[in-house]
C-alpha cells in the first residue's frame, strides 16, 4: 500500500490557485501548434476543454459515441448551475461554496481542489453568459437565482428546467467555432476503447468507428478522459443509454488508479420503476424541492390502501399527511441534500409507507405551492417538467400530486487525478464526472454542470500547459510504432473474443443481471454481508457472460450489439471494484450508507479517525486490486457531524 | 397488447432498403415506444436475426438523437414529444405501426433507422456562435437583458437539433432549425455584433449542403417536439436580408 501525492500547492486553500496560475510553466504560441491533444467526450467537460485548448492555439481531437457532439448526456441535466455570485445579497461568498461543498460531500474531498471550484465558478457564469447562454433574467434584466439542496443561499443560475442543454449547447458553439477555425478536429460515432501508453506517457488512443468497424489510431502528447460517469453499472439510472464507464475502466486497466469507486449518488427525485422491459429512470430535477413538499401517509392502513389503489393522495386530509423531512430536519426540510433524502424515503418505504403499487414510491406534492402562487407560476417555473412526468406516468401533476422515488444518478468516484487533474499515468488527464476529485461522497445539486466547466474551461488549459511544457521537444509519433500495434490488435483481439463465445444470451441480459446485484447489494444501504454477496455473484455473471453471450452481425458494420456487449464486459469488472470498495470503507459517509455504521436517529456515521482518505484502486493483471491511500487534511474546514436538523 | 411492426430495413448506406414486418405480443400500454423496439431487437438476437439499428440516447426527450417516422409522423402519434417519450398507450391492440427513416436528401440513411444528420453540425460549425474566447468575458451582470428578450431567446434556444422540422417539410427544408439558432443568438446583445456574418454564412451553407427552400406550409412547426415557433423562419429572414442589404 502506497500514498499518493495530491501536488496541491503550499500554502492557504485561498491563495493555492493564485500561486499556481503565477508559478505554472507555459507553452509559447508557436509551440503549441506543434502539440496535439486527444479529448473523449464532448459534454460539458470535454466540449468546453476542446474550446478552450483550441483557443490557445493547440491542435485538439475530439471523439463522441453519438452522432453529433451535442449530444452528450450533460445536456439532459435540468436545474441549474451554483455560482459564489452573491447576486441575490443572501450573504453567499465563495468561501461559503467551499465549505458548502466540503460538508455536502461529507468530508471526504480535497479543499484545495473544491476551494479552486469555488473560485473559479463565477467565471463560468460570466463566460457562459458572454457565449449566449439564456439563463433566466428578473424584469430589469438582471440574473435570477433558486435554491438547491445543501445550502442555505440562493446560489443556482437556471434556464428553465434545460440548464444542461443551454450550458451544453454555449460549450458546443465554442467547440464548433474552433472547429471551424481548424484548431479541433471532431470525431462523431466513435468507441475509444484503449489508450496507447509509450515511455510510460500516455500518447494516443484506439477507436472504433462504429458506422464502418474500423479500428484506428490517433496520436496525442496528451490525452483527456472527459467519459462521464459509471452510473449505468447499474443498468436502470438516469444516465444516457450509451452512458459507459469503459474508457476510465480501460485507464485503469493501463495504470491510472480508479478512486473512491464507491461513491454513488442515488438521487431522491425521480420516477419510480414501473415495469421489467424498463431501460432507463428519469430524473425529476431537484428544484422541484424549492416548492414540492415530500410526504407519505402518517396511517399504515392509508398507505396500503394507496398500494392497492382504493384511494388516492389528494384523499388523504392534511393531519395525515407525514411531511418527514420537514419533520426530521427543520433547518433545511425538503432542500436537504441527496444522499440524506434518498435515505430519508427508502427508510419510509422500508417501514410500509410508500406510495404506489409497487410501495416504492412517495409524493412530491405542489398543491400548497399551486395554491400559494398560482398554476401559472408553477407552470412557468417547472412546465418542462410537469409536461415530461406527464408523458411518462399518464397523470396530471397540477391534479395529483407526483410519485417519485430514488434512483442511481451520478458516481463522485472516478479516475484518481492530482491538483493537476493528471491521473497517476503522465499525460493521462481525466476531467468532470470522470475523475473523482470535488464531490467527495456526496455531490450537491448543481454543482455537476459547475465542475464539469471549471476543468474543461478554466482548470485543465493550465494544468495540462505546465504538463507539455516539457513536452516541446516531442516530435508526433507515428502511429505504427509497436505500442500503437500492440493495442490495435489488443482491441481486435477483444471483438474476436466477444464473437467467439457464441453463445445464446444478448449483451442486454448479463446487464440487467448485474444491474439487480449491484441494486439489491451495492444500493442505497450496504452491509459486510451484502457486499461480499456481490462479490461472490459478479464473477459468476462475468463468466456466464464469457460463456453464453450472443451478438449477431459482423465487426466491420454499424453493430449496438457489438458496442453493447464491450461495454458491459467493463461493467463486469467494474461493478466488482464498487463492491470492493464498499466493503473496504467501513464507515458510512455521504451516499456510502453502511447500515452497520449509523448514528442512532439513523443518520451517516463517519470515522475520521480511519477512513478520512481518499480511496485509491491499483488494477493487478490476475490478482485482487491494491489499495493506495491519499490522506485528507483539513486545514481549513473542521470535521464534524453533518447536520441539516 | 399485441401488434404488428412494420419496419424499414436498409443493411447500408449503398444497400437497397425494404419493409419487413415483425409480430410482437404482450406489449405493456406503459411501455415507451424505444422500450418496445428493445423488446423486439431481444427477441431477434435470440432467433438470430440481425437487430433494428435506431439512434436513442438519453430517452427523456433532450438529446435530441432519437427520430424516426412512426405511421408517417416525425416522433410519431403525439405532440411536442420526441420518440422516446412516446408511449404505447398512443397505440391499441391489434395496430399495424409503420416505423421508418427520417426521409430527406441531406439526411442520408447509414442503416435502417439510422440517418447521418452531420449537415446539422456543419450548419452551426459555419456561425452558430458567439465569439468570445474562454477568460475575456465581463460580469455576467454588466449586460442587462430584458426577462422577454431572454425568454424569447430561450424559446429558440430550445431546439435540440433532432431533424424533425427537415423531415415534417415536403421540401426537406432546415428554415426551422437554422432559424432557432439565428433567433437564439440574435435576440441577446451579445450576438448582435455577429448577426449579419452569421445569417449569411448559415443560409450559405445550409443552400450548400442541398436543404430546400421554405414554402411557409408551417408542417415543420407542427412536428417539432420542442414547439419551436415559425415566426423564427421571419426573424431569420429578415436578419439575413438586412445583412445582404447592409452589404
Amino acid at each position: 500500500m502506497g500514498t499518493l501525492n495530491s501536488r496541491s500547492p503550499e500554502g492557504h486553500v485561498s491563495q493555492q490557485w493564485t500561486k499556481f496560475k503565477s508559478t505554472c510553466h507555459l507553452v509559447n504560441p508557436a509551440n503549441k501548434r506543434k502539440l496535439d491533444i486527444i479529448v473523449v467526450g464532448t459534454g460539458l467537460a470535454g466540449a468546453s476543454a476542446a474550446a478552450a485548448l483550441g483557443e490557445q492555439g493547440y491542435n485538439v481531437k475530439i471523439f463522441c459515441y453519438q452522432d453529433s457532439p451535442r449530444r452528450a448526456h450533460s445536456i439532459a441535466a435540468q436545474g441549474g448551475i451554483n455560482a459564489a455570485k452573491n447576486y441575490q445579497n443572501d450573504g453567499d461568498s465563495v468561501y461559503r461554496l467551499f465549505y458548502d461543498t466540503i460538508k455536502g460531500g461529507d468530508y471526504r474531498a480535497r479543499e484545495s481542489n473544491v476551494h479552486r471550484l469555488a473560485e473559479v465558478s463565477n467565471l463560468i457564469i460570466d463566460h457562459s453568459v458572454a457565449t449566449g447562454v439564456p439563463f433566466a433574467r428578473d424584469y430589469g434584466g438582471l440574473l435570477d437565482n433558486r435554491s438547491f439542496g445543501g445550502s442555505q443561499v440562493s446560489r443556482t443560475f437556471y434556464a428553465r428546467g434545460q440548464t444542461g442543454q443551454q450550458l451544453l449547447l454555449g460549450a458546443y458553439n465554442s467547440l464548433n467555432r474552433q472547429i471551424k477555425n481548424k484548431t479541433v478536429e471532431m470525431f462523431s460515432r466513435r468507441d475509444v476503447l484503449d489508450i496507447v501508453i509509450i515511455d510510460g506517457k500516455a500518447r494516443g488512443i484506439i477507436a472504433r468507428n462504429l458506422v464502418t468497424g474500423e479500428i484506428e489510431k490517433h496520436f496525442g502528447h496528451a490525452v483527456c478522459l472527459a467519459t462521464g460517469g459509471y452510473g449505468n453499472t447499474y443498468f436502470l439510472s438516469t444516465n444516457a443509454m450509451g452512458s459507459n464507464g469503459s474508457v476510465a475502466w480501460q485507464a485503469y486497466k493501463k495504470g491510472a488508479f480508479f478512486a473512491n469507486p464507491c461513491f454513488t449518488q442515488i438521487h431522491p427525485t425521480c420516477i419510480p420503476v414501473h415495469g421489467d422491459y424498463q431501460s432507463k429512470l428519469t430524473l425529476m430535477s431537484e428544484s422541484l424541492r424549492n416548492d414540492g413538499r415530500i410526504w407519505v401517509p402518517k396511517k399504515i392502513e392509508d398507505a396500503k390502501r394507496l398500494q392497492k389503489g382504493e384511494i388516492k393522495g389528494s384523499q388523504i386530509p392534511e393531519d395525515d399527511r407525514d411531511y418527514y423531512l420537514e419533520r426530521r430536519y427543520p433547518a433545511f426540510g425538503n432542500l436537504v441534500p441527496r444522499d440524506v433524502a434518498s435515505r430519508a424515503a427508502k427508510e419510509r418505504c422500508d417501514a410500509g409507507f410508500g406510495v404506489n403499487n409497487t410501495g416504492l414510491a412517495v409524493f412530491l406534492d405542489f398543491s400548497d405551492a399551486i395554491n400559494r402562487l398560482g398554476k401559472a407560476t408553477i407552470e412557468a417555473r417547472y412546465g418542462n417538467l410537469f409536461q415530461m412526468y406527464e408523458k411518462i406516468v399518464d397523470e396530471n401533476p397540477y391534479e395529483t400530486p407526483m410519485m417519485i422515488y430514488p434512483a442511481v444518478h451520478y458516481t463522485m468516484g472516478g479516475l484518481w487525478v492530482d491538483y493537476h487533474l493528471m491521473t497517476t499515468v503522465p499525460g493521462l488527464f481525466a476531467l468532470g464526472e470522470a475523475n473523482f476529485s470535488d464531490h467527495g461522497a456526496n455531490r450537491l445539486g448543481a454543482s455537476a454542470l459547475m465542475q464539469g466547466l471549471a476543468d474543461g474551461y478554466f482548470i485543465l488549459p493550465y494544468t495540462i500547459g505546465d504538463f507539455l511544457s516539457k513536452e516541446i521537444g516531442t516530435k508526433r509519433m507515428s502511429t505504427e510504432s509497436p505500442e500503437f500495434i500492440e493495442a490495435e490488435k489488443k482491441v481486435s483481439d477483444r471483438i474476436q473474443k466477444l464473437y467467439a463465445i457464441k453463445g445464446n444470451e444478448p449483451a442486454d441480459y448479463f446487464h440487467k443481471k448485474l444491474g439487480q446485484v449491484m441494486w439489491e447489494y451495492v444500493g442505497m444501504g450496504r452491509t459486510e454481508e451484502s457486499l461480499k454477496k456481490a462479490i461472490e455473484l459478479i464473477p459468476k455473471i462475468r463468466e456466464e457472460f464469457w460463456s453464453n453471450l450472443k451478438i449477431t452481425g459482423n465487426p466491420t458494420e454499424y453493430n449496438p450489439e457489438l458496442e453493447k456487449a464491450g461495454r458491459v464486459a467493463d461493467f463486469l469488472e467494474l461493478g466488482e471494484l464498487m463492491a470492493r470498495d464498499a466493503l473496504n470503507r467501513r464507515e458510512s459517509c455521504g451516499g456510502h450508507f453502511r447500515e452497520e455504521m449509523q448514528t442512532e436517529d439513523g443518520e451517516a456515521k463517519r470515522d475520521d479517525e480511519n477512513f478520512a482518505y481518499v480511496a485509491a484502486w491499483e488494477h493487478k493483471e490476475n490478482a485482487v486490486p491494491e489499495l493506495h491511500k491519499e490522506p485528507l487534511e483539513y486545514k481549513e474546514v473542521k470535521l464534524v457531524q453533518r447536520n441539516y436538523k | 397488447m399485441d401488434l404488428t411492426l412494420k419496419i424499414w430495413r436498409q443493411a447500408s448506406a449503398k444497400a437497397k432498403g425494404k419493409f419487413e414486418s415483425y409480430p410482437i405480443s404482450n406489449i405493456s400500454a406503459d411501455c415507451s415506444f424505444l422500450e418496445m423496439i428493445d423488446i423486439l431487437n431481444e427477441k431477434l438476437v435470440r432467433d438470430n436475426i440481425d437487430p433494428v439499428a435506431f439512434d436513442h440516447d438519453c430517452r427523456e426527450g433532450i438529446c435530441g438523437m432519437c427520430s424516426l417516422y412512426v405511421n408517417g409522423r416525425p416522433h410519431g402519434p403525439d405532440d411536442d414529444i420526441t420518440t422516446c417519450q412516446l408511449h404505447m398507450r398512443k397505440f391499441k391492440n391489434g395496430d399495424t405501426i409503420t416505423i421508418e427513416p427520417w426521409r430527406a436528401g441531406p439526411f442520408p440513411v447509414i442503416k435502417d433507422l439510422i440517418v447521418d444528420r452531420n449537415a446539422f453540425d456543419k450548419i452551426l460549425q459555419d456561425g452558430g456562435f458567439i465569439s468570445a474566447n474562454t477568460g475575456s468575458a465581463p460580469d455576467a451582470n454588466a449586460i442587462l437583458i430584458p426577462n422577454r428578450e431572454a425568454e424569447q431567446s430561450m424559446d429558440a434556444a430550445a431546439c435540440i437539433g433532432c431533424g424533425a422540422c427537415v423531415a415534417a417539410c415536403k421540401n426537406s427544408s432546415a428554415m426551422l432549425f437554422v432559424s432557432a439558432k439565428i433567433s437564439h443568438l440574435a435576440l441577446l446583445p451579445q450576438g448582435k455584433a455577429e448577426a449579419a456574418i452569421r445569417a449569411k454564412a448559415m443560409v450559405a451553407k445550409m443552400d450548400e449542403l442541398g436543404f430546400g427552400g421554405c414554402t411557409n406550409t408551417g408542417a415543420c412547426e407542427a412536428e417539432c417536439p420542442k414547439d419551436i415557433s415559425i415566426s423564427n423562419i421571419a426573424r431569420l429572414n429578415r436578419e439575413f436580408l438586412c445583412a445582404v442589404i447592409l452589404e
